[in-house]
Order: structure tokens, then sequence, then C-alpha cells
């Protein structure tokens, strides 16, 4: 029998298949779903404070805007007993999805104030999440913000998380740092007990004919694996806090090579929206096989086995492999 | 017992009663009642009981005739139920009343009392609607102020238990049911106390029930009916004793005490005040000062009108008093005097006659206080001082001036009889901005974090985009009688510096006010900017002068233009109502409680802008000399015309009061073509014109709300006067090519909507954002761009008939004669307006219901509708709501009588004209502009000839001559019109047969009176009255239409302006009736308007509005039915969550909102399929053959 439990965030986990945030996760019958079909643990979709500092200007302002028109007209709409503007509906979300399930729920966060942040780390670790994740999704835009105050902001924010909550804390951040392994590692010094890499960020397309700027949602694919197991070999040993890959995990081969660069699980959405919740099953067991055609024993055991400190080249990983590539191309 | 302060409106105290004591209410909505309608819909959605443990049901109803018919209904069904209505409602609840008087079936309806549509609609408050129904067998009983209305709510319904005679229970419209006053609330047990069970079971036992049946309703004959009428004599006799014992009990068990006549004054009066109504709070402010000085005079309050009780009244009444005024609020023209002066009279004379009183007192009467007229303790006084003439004045009016029959008494307005200790506060605002809201929050807070009484009482002007509201607060340690607006303020703000140089803001500041200003100036700099007339009264009253920029604060603090809560603090911090540490934490507890429920976000930035303002407020050194050079604007240009200068101006400055009677037009009618005047300069940015990057497409012209952008094409010679900074293009015309084109903006009318903006689809290819007009601020270009508005609209129109008004871009060139209406700003109503003046306006009658368009269309001061250069231009009338489908087509069956006649007469007079003259006239089909103009041509001539014709038929022929053109009829109207209260007209209307064109403008809720269900709002949307979602789907009248036959079509500008323009001609062309459903975005939809456009495609592609035209007169081969947008290409969700109507449902009840979502979008799925048969069946019946092969 093939051991694929893995340790992530000191949990113990049935396998390496968690269910990465996303729209999925905000149906109960759908968190069952996943549990059936092998996810070992799964991050709810974001809690967005700005999403929700929105809704609540909106409402206010649509509620305000008809108001005091005329005589005849001093308000347009009744006035309801409730809008559950806030973290409340999120927070039962939390403790619906414990009631149903029994694998970890991760809850995540994304903050756009100091105080937001650390409020609702709270709820959510109060409404019995096993574990946060730190969804960081900041555009550093401002031309006068150099990165170490962005790379503060960071750092900050994991310490005072860290303070509030007693429960695992991971953080998951996009590539684009200049020194991503000292931020790792500084993100680690800070509390992360996990570093989940990589965020994707929306990326705004042009719509030729209207002149205007659209938002699109697309799919990662397997190529985008290669930066997350180029980040998380380079990683593997030389930070505790343990690594998942996000982005880019579609297939068997995605998952396996995730854990050989040294991560502790693997986060699937895009696969999942694209192939429905039950693609997990075929997954679980593709990956059964692989292992045992292989002869491993256990996950664990071919964890960081191919990361920068066990490979026989390690300067592959680093930029003679670039140059390399450049020269074999210039060569043909 | 402790009861609970509240601080509430008279509306919120009489429904409060109602809900905790009734089963069943029916409901309509109109103003001012509304309120307590939407309060009873609102408790039971939110589970609150009456006080038998059970949510009353509320069913709203298709016009108050269905609500007091389905009252009837309910009450005999062994129901307790309740209506509330007012004016109008009143008045089409009339045959059911008498039916329930008739049945002796015991009810109390609460009326907010208002004007009756005459002369002019009024939305304000008198009693000529309660004095319509004297005669139904109701008791009719009054309320005073807000404390009585909630009392008097429960005492009604006490007594019209035990003595089964229903009750009106009624308040003045306004000055009552919408002035916020602190009160004693009742409490459950007080309500129970009041209510004996063996009363209801008595009731009940009388109701319909098959086990066991009994006949009610029967038809009586000559022999029986009279006697029956008869019967219920006792009942009525024993009203008054059982309405006393009521009152008796109330005092009991709760220690106020009522009586059916209430005498206040000195004992020995020789003079007496009779009235009912807020009127007798004034009088008894008047009357003990008065008093106390020692005049012998007294008010007697009338509560109980109807039965009228001599013995009760004569017991009230001094027996030493002489001189008896008797005030009625309503006017019946040719009486021998008004109804309570009547009551009086008769009782005196009948207890004179009968030797029950020793001598007869000298009685007058006077009406004063129609449509909320202010009625102050100066005209009190005036109406006493009358009394100690030798000869009063009989049939007097006080508080207007009366130059054509003397009728009225003159009064001295600076005569007071406040409490000195009363804080006076006056607040001036701009719709929308939170004033008002914020100063019924700090009355709250006063009133129930205090131990003053408060008032507050709110004003609007008659716009619906840049309307000034004025707010009067009233607070101190004794109750507040003063049910009359502040004349002298001790403390004055103004929250917009833009309003000083319109009204008088200072006129009734009190001699050392504090005078609080929001401005865009600093301390330092405010001096200088004001007009020379505000600097004057500050100096002249001593006045103590604040200033803040609340908008720096608001931006600062994420409140983006709201500065409620900023000025708010302010006045708290100045006024010292409370220490300034307490006020500050009262506001903070007043927002979390207002706002809590909004979420944490809008409460952090309202505490952020109460913690900022301090610092940003600063007291004025006040200069000694007035220094400024501004004067204020004069309300209208000095080049207006007569009626505008002497008549309306003063009406826009606000001293529309004074105007006397001799001024006003004797039948209500008035000139159009006055919206020009009024130049409102409202828009912080308007539109300005890029020349080169502009394609003259035309669409900003025809979406634009208010008519201020306009086209022309014109001579390019004509280029030579204009003004320098006049911008012109080379036309994009063939036939104009000769020509120049300009795209011209108002800005003095422009409300800065911006919706020209989002049509316009011209970008510029090096700057994206960058179009072929771009939002720029306004004070930088008024001047100049008013010059050359100015000279645009000296340029000749292009005529009519070289133009193709099917092309959007040739409509651009039609003349509006519909513009600067005071409709929101972004409205999605009035762009389908404009289109039909552009497109037939010069031939053009309006039937209008009441609602919106009624508003912005013919609320004075000024109309929109305006005239061509011939003076032609659209003739407009408003008659009811419920009419007005019957309305037009009355006009329609006129307008064919007199076309008729006059082709009777022609025919007739044919042997005098020249031959070839009459026979054109009579044979011309007057289709497209060119035959029409030719038309006029002729009927022009016709007239030359008929003056030379001396005979009785040549004159009556010139009477009726301008009839041989051929006229169109627009029956305009909204949803609430056209589904719910005038659909039986419709149906009547459509069913006819005649020529007449019906626009509805959809915006699928009760707009006007403030968002209510009608039975055009979509399943899933939340509106008054639905405020847990509408449940069941939009009625899809436009299919119901199509049966009569008629021309119908369903048109949404946003999504096709080429499908609209159509639809308008082809209904207009139309020999027979046509509807029109027109989709109008509205600021009850709740989004920003600026993507009213946008929205309107979603509606299309959601499939929530599919369009079409039905044609029964269409083409041989074409087919009747074209189905002119395209099967569903996005979810219904991707159109209706950018509404808040939609997801505030979402955010209150996710699971409901998921519910209705699914079945709303069956719905469309359903209606889908069903026009795509439709289309394919009758494309398969115009073109069998090609149908046949298409199928094959």
């Amino acid at each position: 029998m093939i051991d694929l439990s893995t340790q992530y965030l000191g949990l113990k986990l049935r396998n390496p298949l968690v269910v990465s945030a996303s729209p999925l996760s905000k149906e109960i019958t759908n968190l069952r779903h996943m549990e059936d079909c092998g996810a070992s643990a799964v991050v709810l979709h974001s809690l967005f404070e700005e999403q929700i500092n929105i809704e609540s200007n909106e409402l206010d302002r649509f509620l305000w805007d008809g108001s005091d028109l005329g005589a005849e007209s001093t308000t347009i709409f009744p006035d309801l007993g409730n809008y559950n503007i806030g973290p409340d509906a999120y927070l039962e979300h939390i403790r619906q999805a414990k009631q149903t399930v029994s694998i970890p729920v991760i809850a995540s966060l994304n903050g756009v104030s100091r105080g937001g942040w650390v409020s609702y780390a709270r709820e959510v670790q109060q409404a019995g999440a096993d574990a946060i994740e730190l969804n960081v999704y900041f555009i550093p835009a401002d031309p006068a913000s150099s990165s170490d105050e962005i790379e503060k902001l960071y750092i900050d924010l994991v310490t005072e998380i860290r303070h509030t909550v007693s429960i695992p804390v991971a953080v998951k951040v996009g590539p684009y740092f200049s020194a991503f392994a000292n931020m790792a590692q500084r993100l680690e010094a800070a509390g992360a007990n996990g570093i989940v890499i990589f965020n994707r960020f929306y990326q705004p397309d042009f719509d030729l004919d209207a002149l205007e700027v659209k938002p699109v949602v697309t799919l990662s694919n397997s190529s985008e694996l290669l930066l997350r197991l180029h980040w998380a070999a380079m990683l593997h040993g030389h930070i505790h806090a343990d690594i998942a890959i996000t982005g880019g995990v579609h297939t068997v081969e995605d998952v396996v090579k995730s854990m050989m660069a040294g991560a502790k699980v693997t986060m699937l959405a895009s696969a999942l929206l694209q192939n429905g919740i039950g693609y997990l099953r075929p997954l679980h067991n593709q990956l059964e096989a692989w292992l045992e055609k292989r002869e491993y024993e256990s996950i664990q055991q071919m964890q960081g086995s191919m990361s920068q400190k066990n490979v026989p080249n390690p300067k592959a990983f680093q930029r003679s492999n670039y140059m390399k590539v450049l020269s074999s191309y210039a060569g043909k | 017992m402790d009861r609970v302060k509240v601080t509430v409106d008279g509306n919120e105290a009489a429904a409060y009663v109602a809900h905790k004591t009734n089963e069943v209410i029916a409901i309509y909505p109109i103003t001012p009642s509304s309120p307590m309608g939407e309060f009873s819909d609102q408790w039971s959605s939110d589970g609150k009981p009456n006080i038998w443990g059970s949510i009353p049901q509320v069913m709203e109803m298709q016009s108050e005739g269905g609500a007091v018919a389905a009252l009837h209904g309910a009450l005999q069904g062994g129901s307790l139920g309740t209506t509330f209505t007012s004016s109008q409602g009143l008045l089409l609840m009339i045959p059911n009343m008498y039916k329930i008087a008739g049945e002796l079936t015991p009810c109390v309806i609460h009326v907010a009392a208002r004007a009756i549509a005459a002369q002019g609609l009024s939305i304000f408050g008198d009693h000529q609607d309660v004095m319509a129904v004297r005669q139904t067998g109701w008791a009719l009983l009054a309320s005073n102020n807000v404390q009585e209305v909630m009392d008097t709510a429960l005492i009604a319904q006490a007594a019209t238990l035990e003595s089964r005679v229903p009750f009106v229970h009624f308040f003045d419209g306004f000055r009552t049911s919408h002035e916020v006053g602190k009160v004693e609330q009742l409490t459950m047990d007080d309500m129970r106390a009041l209510l004996p069970e063996e009363f209801i079971r008595q009731h009940r036992a009388r109701s319909l029930s098959p086990d066991r049946p009994v006949l009610r309703g029967t038809a009586q004959n000559p022999d029986v009916y009279f006697q029956a009428r008869e019967t219920v004599n006792p009942y009525y006799t024993a009203v008054p004793a059982i309405l006393q014992k009521a009152m008796d009990r109330f005092a009991e068990v709760v220690g106020r005490q009522y009586k059916l006549f209430e005498y206040v004054g000195a004992p020995d009066a020789d003079r007496v005040v009779i009235l009912m109504g807020s009127g007798c709070d004034v009088a008894e402010e008047t009357v003990n000062l008065l008093a106390a000085k020692g005049e012998k005079i007294g008010v007697l309050k009338v509560r109980l009108y109807r039965p009228f009780s001599a013995e009760h009244f004569l017991a009230a009444l001094p027996a030493t008093v002489r001189s008896i005024s008797v005030l009625d609020r309503t006017k019946e023209p040719g009486s021998t005097g008004e109804p309570l002066y009547q009551e009086v009279l008769t009782s005196l004379a009948e207890s004179f006659a009968a030797g029950k009183i020793a001598s007869m007192p000298r009685i007058v009467g006077g009406r004063y206080g129609l449509s909320s007229k202010e009625f102050t303790p100066a005209m009190v006084k005036a109406v006493f001082d009358d009394l100690a003439k030798p000869v009063p004045h009989n049939h007097f009016t006080v508080g207007i001036n009366d130059d054509v029959t003397h009728s009225s008494l003159p009064f001295d307005p600076k005569f007071s009889a406040e409490d000195a200790r009363t804080v006076r506060a006056l607040f001036f605002g701009l719709g929308a901005d939170g004033t008002v809201g914020a100063n019924k929050n700090s009355i709250k807070i006063i009133g129930e974090d205090t131990d003053n009484y408060a008032q507050g009482y709110f004003v609007y002007d008659s716009k619906k985009s840049g309307s000034i509201t004025t707010s009067h607060l009233r607070f101190g340690p004794k109750p507040i009688r003063s049910s009359y607006l502040i004349t002298r303020a001790s403390f004055i703000a103004c929250h917009q510096f833009s309003f000083l140089e319109r009204i008088d803001v200072l006129k009734h500041a009190d001699e050392g006010a504090v005078f609080l200003l929001n401005s865009q100036f600093s301390k330092d700099e405010v001096w200088d900017n004001l007009p020379r007339p505000v600097q004057q009264q500050i100096i002249s009253k001593k006045l103590q002068f604040y200033v803040i920029d609340g908008y720096s604060v608001a931006k600062d603090t994420g409140m983006g233009q709201r500065i409620n809560t900023i000025m708010q603090t302010c006045f708290f911090a100045i006024s010292g109502v409370l220490p300034r540490e307490e006020a500050i934490e009262a506001i903070k507890k007043s927002i979390k409680k207002t706002y809590g429920k909004r979420g944490d976000a809008v409460v952090q930035k309202n505490f952020a802008a109460v913690d900022s303002t301090l610092e940003h407020l600063y007291r004025v050194e006040v200069p000694a000399a007035a220094s400024s050079t501004v004067e204020l604007r004069p309300p209208v240009p000095a080049q207006a015309p007569a009626f505008v200068q002497d008549v309306l101006a003063p009406m826009i400055f606000g001293d529309g009061d004074d105007l006397p009677v001799s001024k006003m037009p004797v039948d209500g009618t008035y000139p159009t073509g006055t919206a020009q005047w009024e130049k409102r300069n409202i828009a912080l940015e308007v539109p300005e014109w890029d020349e080169k990057l502009c394609i003259q497409c035309g669409k900003c012209v025809l979406v634009c709300p208010h008519a201020v952008i306009r086209a022309k094409v014109y001579p390019s010679d004509l280029l030579a006067s204009a003004p320098e900074s006049f911008k012109s293009a080379e036309p994009k015309w063939k036939n104009f090519a000769t020509y120049k084109y300009t795209l011209q903006i108002a800005p003095e009318d422009c409300t800065g909507c911006a919706l020209c903006i989002e049509a316009c689809p011209a970008k510029s290819k090096s700057e994206a954002k960058h179009r072929a007009i771009n939002m720029v601020p306004q004070p930088e270009l008024r001047e100049r761009e008013a010059r050359n508005w100015d000279f645009f609209l000296s340029l000749p129109e292009v005529p009519r008939e070289q133009l193709a008004l099917s092309q959007v871009k040739d409509v651009q060139l039609l003349q509006p004669l519909f513009e600067f209406s005071g409709a929101c700003s972004g409205c999605g109503e009035t762009p389908y307006v404009k289109l039909l003046t552009q497109l037939f306006g010069d031939r053009t009658v309006i039937a209008n219901a009441t609602g919106c368009s009624s508003i912005y269309g013919g609320n004075l001061p000024t109309t929109p509708y305006s005239t061509n250069n011939d003076g032609r231009g659209v003739a407009w009338s408003n008659s009811l709501f419920e009419d007005n489908a019957e309305f037009g087509l009355g006009i329609r069956l006129s307008l064919d009588k007199h076309q008729g006649y006059a082709r009777e007469l022609l025919v007739r007079l044919a042997y005098k004209l020249p031959e070839e003259l009459v026979k054109a006239i009579l044979t011309a089909e007057q289709k497209g502009e060119a035959a029409i103009a030719e038309q006029r041509a002729r009927v022009l001539l016709l007239k030359k000839e008929l003056a030379s014709v001396n005979l009785p038929e040549a004159r009556a022929l010139l009477d009726v001559a301008d009839n041989l053109v051929d006229k169109s009829v627009w029956i305009v109207g909204g949803d609430g019109w056209a589904y719910d209260i005038g659909y039986g007209g419709l149906d009547h209307v459509m069913a006819s047969g005649r020529n007449v064109n019906i626009l509805v403008l959809d915006t699928e809720v009760y707009s006007n009176t403030g968002g209510q269900m009608s039975k055009s709002t979509p399943r899933g949307a939340v509106a008054k009255f639905a405020a847990a979602g509408k449940t069941r789907p939009k009625k899809d009248l436009a299919l119901i239409a199509m049966s009569y036959p008629a021309y119908v079509a369903r048109v949404a500008m946003g999504s096709s302006d080429t499908q609209t323009i159509k639809a308008f001609n082809e209904a207009e062309a139309f020999d027979g009736p046509s509807l029109i459903l027109a989709y109008s975005h509205c600021i009850a939809h709740g989004y920003d308007l600026v993507h009213g456009l946008e929205q309107q495609k979603l509606a299309v592609q959601s499939g929530h509005w599919p369009l079409f035209r039905y044609n029964p007169a269409a083409a041989p081969g074409q087919a009747n039915f074209a189905l002119d947008s395209r099967a569903p290409s996005i979810p219904l969700e991707q159109y209706i969550y950018n509404e808040t109507r939609y997801t505030m449902l979402r955010q209150s009840d996710p699971a409901e909102a998921k519910l209705l979502l699914a079945e709303a979008q069956q719905d469309v799925n359903d209606r889908w399929k069903r026009y795509e048969a439709l289309a394919q069946e009758f494309a398969a019946a115009a073109n069998p053959v090609t149908a046949v092969k298409g199928a094959q």
C-alpha cells in the first residue's frame, strides 16, 4: 500500500491533492464532493475585504442616492432588516464546511486594511478554520513606493497575523520579488508556516472594438508549473516553512514534479474548473499508480528529491540554465 | 407605566397602531399617505405581529378603488382591516365607503388629508379630500399632531368596534404626516386594554360564512329602501358617547385625556375660533400667549367632525362667547360656507331656536391653509382681531392676498407666539445630499438623548434634479405646537454655497443667530466671495458666522460628495444642545444605528468624517461693512416674457407665497416654453465638443434627457456673426455639403448626467478615454458656452421635409419641443418624450397620466414643453392618474369630431371657395412631413378665403379649420398607470380601435411616489410593497395588447435607437391604437445612471426586455411581427446584479434571491420561446412559400 500522506502546515493530509481557492468552494455540496473524490484539504474562496467595503459603500450610495429627492419620494427602497454586509456569511460558510467535511478547511483572506486583515483572521479562527492562507494580492503601482517598503508591508502583515491567531498561517504570494528566496525566509521568520507559490494575477485585456479595458479570467495550464517548480526546488531545504504549489497543476506528472521539487502539497483550481470536481478521483488513482509503478513507498519519500540541494547538477536551477537554453537554441 | 419615547412622523405613528390592531391591510401608494402602507408591508415582511400575535396580511392593490374593495371583502370575511390613503385615492373609495357604512361595518382608515386636483394638482395638505366623504356615513375624526395621531388611531379603533360605524381618522398631509416629533409610544397592553374581545367577536359573528349563511347587498325597491336607510340612525346617535367613552378609557389607561370638542383659552372668552387639524396647535399656541395678556379669546378644537354632536359642541363652548370664527381648511365653490362653518352655524341656530342658548353669537367663516399654505400665529391673531371689529369679515381667507374678491384678512408676519426657549434651526441643502437625512437623525438624537421636545419638518422644491431642500428643526423644554415653518431662526445652515446667489438664505435669520456655511473658500477668503446682500444681512443682523469646507472633509474621509455627517457635527458643535463630547458620542451611536447594517466600511468613514470635522470648522471675523460687488442672480433673465417675470420668477425665487390671486390664471392654463428661462446651473461638469473627432452620428443628442445637447446644419455664411469660440465642422450629409455642422451644449441647463458621453462612439486614436464629447468643469466655460448657445439658437432650424425621420443622424437635427425638464439627472424616460416632440411635437396633444412624467412635465413654476418658431408645439394636459387613457381618447374623439365637422362645413361652403383648394384639402393624405406642410399651407389659404365669406358657416369653419391638419394624440404615462390603476381604461381605449398612441415609460416601479411595486416590477426585484422581493413575474402587457389588435412595440433606446425611432414612426402612422412600451432606466433601480444605456443593452441581451414590433398594418409580404433583438446571449444575472433593486435581496436573503433568480431566468426563457414562435408564425403567414421551403 502506497502512503500518499503528507504534512502541510502541521496538518496531516491523506494525500497532496489540495483544492485551491476558487468559486467552487462557495458551495457546501461541492466541498463534500471534493472530499469524496479524494481532496485532502480545501482552501476556501477568498474573503475579500475590498469587496466587502465596495459592497458596503455601493449599497449605502444607492440607498442614499434616491433619498430625499422630493416631497413624494423621500426614499426609493424599503429598509431591509439585514444586508449581510461583512464577513458573517463567510464565517458561517466556514462553520458549515467544518460540519460537512472531515478534511481540513483552510480559510483564505484578502485584506486591504491592517484592521481588516487582523479582525478577519481572528474571526475565521473563531469560526473553526484549521488554517489561514493569506492571499496577498497587492499591485505595487505607486512609483513612490520602494521595494523595501512593499516587502515590509508583507512582513509586518504576517507578523501581526501570527500574533493574532494560533492556527497555522500560510502566505500566498506572487513571484515578482527581486530577491524571492530572501523574501521567503523573511516571511518564515515573521511566522509563516507555509508559503504558497504563486498567485496568478488578474491581467486585464483590451477590447479592440470598444477600445476598452476588459477583465478576463484565464485558467492556468501545465506550462505555468515550471516557474513554481523552479522556486520550490530552489527553496526546499533553505526554509522550514512548507511549500505549496498552486497554478499549473493539471496532471499526475505535475503533482509528482511538484513533490520532487520540494512541495508538500499541490493545489488545484483550474483543473477542477475545466474538468469538474470529479477529476480529483482519477488524478488520485493515477498518482497512486505512478508511485506504485515506480516502486515509491510514499509521497514523503519523493518530496524534495529533485530540489536544488538534491539534484546532481544544482546549477541547472540557476542562471546558467537560462544561458544554456539560449545557446542550445542558438546552436540549432 | 413607563412608555418608550420615540421620534417618529405622523405616518409612522398611525401605521404603528394600525398594523398592531388589524389583520388585513389593503394598500395603494399615494402621497402623502404612502409611508403608512410601506411601514405596514415592511413590518409584515419582517414578521412583526399584531397585538394578537399574528402577522397582518398586507396586499397591494391596483388602485385605491381596489384597496377599499378588498378591504370591504376582508371586513365581510370577519377580519379587522384597514387601508391608508389621501386625496384622489379617498375619492376613489367613495362608492365602497357608502357600502361599508351602510352595512354598519367597524373599520378605521387612516387618511393623510390632502388637496384635490382642480385647477392644478397638489400633493400637499388640506381637508378637501376628507370633506368630500363627509356624506358617506363614516365618522370623521381629526388628529392635530403626531402624538394625537398615535393615540387617536387607537381610540378610533375602539370606538368603531363598539359603535359599528366606520371611522376616517385623518390628520394633515405633510404638516402632520411628515412632521417628525417626539411622542410616547403606546404599548401592546394599552392597545389590548382599549379593544374589548366581545366587540371583535361580534364583528366576526357577522361575517359571511357558509356555515351560517346570510345574504347581504340586496337590491331594494321604492317600497322599503327609504325605511331601510333610516335604520342606522340610532347607531349614529350613539357614536359621540361611545367615542367619548373610548377617550375616557384611553385616559384611564394611558393618561392623556381627549374630548370630542376641546376648548382652550380664557374661560370667559367672548371671541372663539373653531377649527380642526394641525391648525389647532397653532391657534392654541397663539391663544395661550394672548389670553395670558388678558385677551378674552379661546379656541375650540373639533376632533369628531361627523357625526357632529351639537350637544357636546355646546357643552364645550364658553357661554360667554359673543362672536365665533370658523376656519375651514377646504374650499367649496358656490356654497354658502364651508362645511365646518355650516355645522357650527346650524348647531347654534337650532340650539337658539330650541331655547338651549340665550343668545345667538355672531358667526363668521373663513378658509385657510389650502395645499399646505402656511398657517401661523400671525394669521390666528388676524382672525381674532377681525372678530373684534363691529362687523367682522365673513367668508374670508387668511394667509393669501386675494386682490380679486378681496376676501383676505391682512396679518402682521412679524407677530410670533413661539416660546423664546425653543431653539429654531433652518438648513438649506441639495436634494439627496444627505441634509434631510442628517436632520432627521439630529431630531432623533435630540428627542431620544435629551429631555427636550423636538420637531422636524422638511420642505422640498418641485425639481427632481438639483432641488433645494429646507429642514426646519425646533427643540426646547416645552411641547412644541408650532406646526408652521420657521421664520425666525436662531441657527441657519447653508450646505451649498451656490444657493447664496439663488435664494435669500438669511431672510429668516433672527438677530444674533448663527450662520453656518459650507464653502469651498477658506475662512479668510469666504467673506470676499459672499454676495453683497448676504454680507449686509450678516452685519445688520449681527450673525455669528461659521464656515467649513465640507466637501474637502468629505473627500478626505471617503465620504465622496456626502456632507451630511459633517454638517450635522458642526450643528451639534455650535448649537451646544449637548456637551460636545456627548454630542459626538450620540452622533456616532446614531451612525452605527443608521448605517451599521450597511457594513462597517460605511460606519468607519462616517466616524472619520465626524472626527475630522471640528478641526475644519472656523468662526469668521465679520468686517464692519459690506464690500462685495456680487449681487443675487435674478431668477429669470431680463428678456423673459412678462408672465414669466411677474408670475413664474417669484415662484422660482421662493416668493410664490407673496403672489396675489390676480396673478394666477383662473382656469389653470399656463404658457409653455418656460423652462428655458429658469437657468439652474446645477452641473459641476458639462460636455464639451471635439469637432475634429465627432462623426456626427447624433447619438448624444438622442439620449440627452434634458435636450441640452443639440445639433444643427446651417449655411456657412451665418458664421460671420458667430462668437469667436463658436465651433463648427464640415457636415457629413451629402445634401448639406455646403453647410456647416455644430453640436452645441447649453451649459446652464445641463444636469451633468454624462449619458451623452457614454453614448458617444467616437474615440481618439491616441488617447482612448477622449471622445468626441468630454466632461469638463462647468464654471470655466459657463459664460463662453452660454453665448455660443444663444447664437446657436439664433441659427435657423433645418426644414423638416429635407430630413429622413427614420435615421438617428437626421433626427438629431429636429428641434426638440421638450427641454430642460426638472427630471432626475440621467432620467431614462425623458429621451423618449423628447423624441416624440422632435418627430411629431408640432401637431401633438399629450394626455399625461399623473406620475414622474406629469411632474417634470407640468410641475410649476415652469414647463419643459416648448414651441417651434411657428409657435406650434405640444398641447399638454394632465387629468388624473387613473383616467389617462380615457382622457386621451376623449381628446381624440373631439379632434376627429371637429375634423369631420370642418370637412362637412367645407363641403357645404364649397360653392364659395376655390374648387381645387377644397378638393385638395379633402383628399390630402397627409402622410409625411412634406404632405403635412402642404396641408397646413392649404388651410392657411382657406382661412384667408373664409375671412371674406360673411356666412355663419364660414365663421364656424374658421373656428375648426386647423383640425383639417391631422393631429397626433399621445397618451403618456408610467407603468403604475398602464399596468395597474389605468389598466381598465387602457384596455377599453386599445379595444376602441381609435387612432391614439400610447407611450408607456416603463420603469418597472412607481417611481414618482417613491418606488412601490407595480405589476411591471420583475420577479426578484425589491420594491416597496415587495420588501422581500417580488415573487410573481412581470405582466406581459405587450403580448396582451397584440390581441386587440393594435400596433405594439417594445423599445429600449440604449439597445437600439434605430428600432426605437422606427417604432415611434410606425405607431404614429398606424391608423388605430398603438402602444409603445419604452424601457426606462430609473434612479429607483439603484445604480449610477451614467450606465443607463449599458443597462438597457444588457436588459435586451439577457432577454429580459426583448425588442419587437407588431404592426397589424405591415406592408404585404412583411411579417406583422418583427422580433428586433437576438436570442438571449447572457444570463439574466449578468444584467440584474448591476442594480441595487436586485442585489439588496441577494445580500439580505441569498437563498430567496437564488430561487427567484432561477424562476426569473425561466420567465425569460419562456417568454423568448413564445416570441420566437410568434415571429415564425407571422413570418410564415406573411410569406407562406418561403416558410414552407425553410421548413423543408
